[in-house]
């Protein structure tokens, strides 16, 4: 097992590279100078060369390459010399260090943006997933249990009906349906904003008195307390808990329902194939009854793919949290993405979709791990 | 071998053949009515054609017409008005109503059935034409080649790809040619992943290397041998990737990354009606509708084609 898991880390290691060049790539494709990009009315010939050689930008591109007043330029002549002295070395570095370089539309550098931001996300991205883990599953499995009944006909067609509706559509639709149609009644739900307007949640370092604590702890504890049904749960808020849940049922449905129709859909699949083979025959026939041989059986080995399938899922809830977060106003990753592409904010689109595909990568490899452990086919390997 | 030869005998291997085998097109289009889903799908499908070929007959007004002063007492945000359906005589008949800047939007919803189509099968098109490319260098070439090619369609595949259309986008410039050209690139990896495990384990097959014996060049191997035993699952997979396509061109549009005002594409006009969401919602309903059931369509008819193409599942 030890050899599977070194060979699948040390698979996903060009790839991790191959993702951070093709967004640094991007970023050096953009048309105009960068220059004036960033200081705007300050940039003339001098200040551009200053800003030039603090960034980096009058070294080579990549090894022989180099961008001269925005033409590509081919110096074969001097790879050797540009060999480690080039801008994407420079820009791995930064991105190592956590560098990602400043927003001009929110003054902060990207990174302490993204601290700002990715709470929301991730918080709206578990919420998604939870709820379309276990409608999925759970639909599923009635659907292959009962195949062809009408519970099986009317959960596959909502899963195609779902798989098939936009996130932008579905997430309008149920904010009007929700807060609108439903308006003064008990099922009247917020349809915008992660809290009610006035509620303002308390920063777990200064709850807990280390407002002293600097670098990366701190870092983590505040990352931690933005996301407020963690904060709202561990000082035992239940007010808060139940209003952050509330606001987050709406953008959790539309974010979760396409996830929902496709788990749903493989988990059918997986378990009709499983329920055909010989070991649920002779379960059945030892007179187990049909509910363990389904679910301690037959489901326990048809869970692989459906794994697999919610690990993929991931890179369209990381996108359609753009979507939903644009919708729902919700402060999260997503909305930054989207305010930053009216204000050509380069920096953020891109330490943004270098930080989510580095996180879905990662998630990917862990899902791949977690093989190992529920096929003991794999750990034989 | 004289230069001569290679056509010499293929003529006689046709020759050889006594009765034509059943068409895998006939069987695949009996095997394909049989599938409930599929014939729904193709259902819906033809009506959207229809309705985009037919979309100035249909249409009552211009897609882009602004009404005010064409049409007496023409507001904005009105909501849907038919007739037959007890709408006052006295109103003027919006079967979908009108928007914020006083359009008709059922002309606008029918006349951007015409947009999506034409986004949906453009932008596929371009990504199988280049996967198919790349998949078949790949695996057709080896080596190194190959593993740089494969390495790079993993790279692209890692990334979420609305997120990746996005960067992207920002780059080339917002547009709907830009973003269409952005959810291509994206789609291309999976097309060129198929090409190549179709090359792969063609290549090696005797009837190819009975072709390249009787001196068919590299291109028409490929074009003649190769390419078309890899149809099935380009054909699959592009049918669900219109779908993929079409949702993700509208997302980007309702980005305002897409289509630019005043076109009447879906995703843009919904976009553009979020804000006055609450007071009008026909402005979503309506073209969130036809966007959902485009999807569905190509969706249904993608699975449908899978099975009916697969022959484990019915032989």
């Amino acid at each position: 097992m030890t050899r599977f898991i070194i060979r699948r880390l040390i698979l996903s290691i060009p790839v991790l590279i191959g993702i951070v060049f093709v967004v640094f790539a991007l970023a050096r494709i953009i048309p105009g100078d960068p220059c004036i990009a960033a200081l705007g009315e300050r940039a003339n010939e001098r200040s551009c060369a200053e800003y030039a050689a603090s960034h980096g930008l009058d070294k080579a591109i990549i090894p022989g390459i180099f961008r001269v007043d925005g033409q590509i330029e081919i110096r074969p002549a001097e790879f050797p010399a540009t060999l480690v002295d080039n801008q994407f070395v420079l820009y791995v570095q930064g991105v190592a260090a956590g560098d990602f370089g400043r927003s001009l539309k929110f003054g902060l550098p990207v990174t302490d943006l993204l601290m700002q931001r990715l709470p929301a996300t991730v918080e709206l991205t578990l919420y998604a997933l939870t709820f379309a883990i276990i409608a999925g599953i759970s639909l599923g499995i009635i659907s292959a249990y009962r195949r062809n009944s009408i519970a099986d006909v009317f959960t596959m067609l909502i899963a195609n009906i779902g798989v098939s509706t936009p996130v932008f559509v579905l997430g309008l639709v149920l904010a009007y349906f929700f807060a609108v149609t439903l308006n003064g009644t008990p099922f009247e739900l917020p349809p915008s904003a992660r809290l009610p307007a006035g509620v303002v949640v308390p920063a777990l370092a200064t709850v807990w008195g280390l407002e002293g604590l600097q670098g990366p702890p701190r870092a983590i504890i505040d990352f931690l307390s933005n996301i407020f049904t963690f904060n709202a749960l561990v000082r035992a808020d239940w007010g808060l808990l139940g209003d952050v849940i509330r606001h987050m049922i709406l953008p959790a449905l539309a974010l979760g329902t396409i996830p929902l129709a496709i788990i749903a859909r493989m988990t059918r699949s997986s378990l009709l194939e499983e329920l055909g083979l010989d070991y649920v025959r002779t379960a059945r026939a030892k007179g187990l009854r049909d509910r363990t041989v389904v679910l301690r059986h037959a489901f326990r080995n048809a869970l692989l793919p459906v794994v697999t399938v919610i690990g993929l899922q991931l890179g369209g809830l990381f996108g359609g949290a753009v979507l939903t977060e644009t919708i729902f106003n919700l402060a999260g990753v997503g909305r930054a993405v989207t305010e930053a592409i009216g204000s050509r904010d380069y920096a953020v689109i891109q330490g943004f979709t270098l930080v989510i595909a580095i996180g879905f990568v990662l998630i990917n490899l862990l899902v791949d791990l977690s093989y190992a452990f529920l096929d003991p086919r794999v750990r034989l390997r | 071998m004289s230069a001569a030869a290679p056509p010499a005998l293929g003529l006689a291997e046709d020759k050889l053949q006594t009765a034509r085998p059943a068409s895998i097109w006939r069987d695949t289009l009996g095997n394909l009515l049989r599938q409930r889903n599929a014939v729904f799908g193709g259902a819906i499908l033809i009506f959207f054609v229809a309705v985009a070929v037919f979309a100035d007959q249909i249409a009552t007004h211009g897609p882009t017409t602004v009404l005010i002063g064409v049409e007496d007492g023409a507001k904005k945000l009105t909501p849907p008005c038919v007739h037959l359906l007890g709408c006052p005589e006295s109103q003027a008949e919006h079967y979908f109503g009108t928007d914020g800047n006083v359009r008709d939007v059922f002309s606008r919803v029918v006349h951007g059935t015409r947009i999506s189509l034409r986004i949906g099968f453009l932008t596929v098109g371009f990504a199988i034409v280049i996967g198919t490319l790349i998949g078949s260098l790949a695996g057709y070439a080896g080596g190194r080649l190959d593993n740089l090619l494969m390495r790079l369609m993993d790279v692209l595949l890692a990334f979420p790809a609305l997120l990746l259309a996005i960067a992207i986008v920002s780059v080339l410039g917002t547009g709907l040619l830009n973003s269409q050209l952005a959810i291509g690139i994206v789609a291309i990896p999976v097309y060129a992943r198929i090409m190549r495990a179709s090359v792969i384990s063609i290549r090696e097959r005797d009837f190819v290397t009975a072709s390249r014996a009787l001196g068919e060049s590299s291109m028409g191997l490929l074009s003649r041998r190769i390419i078309p035993n890899a149809l099935t699952p380009l054909i699959v997979q592009g049918t669900l990737g219109i779908a993929d396509a079409v949702l993700s061109v509208a997302a980007l549009s309702f980005l305002g990354l897409g289509a630019q005002p005043p076109e009447a594409e879906w995703g843009s006009m919904i976009g553009l009606a979020r804000n006055t969401m609450f007071a009008a919602p026909h402005l979503v309903l309506f073209p969130g509708i036809a966007l959902a059931l485009t999807v569905l369509a190509f969706n249904l008819l993608g699975d449908g084609l899978r099975d009916a193409l697969d022959p484990r599942l019915n032989r």
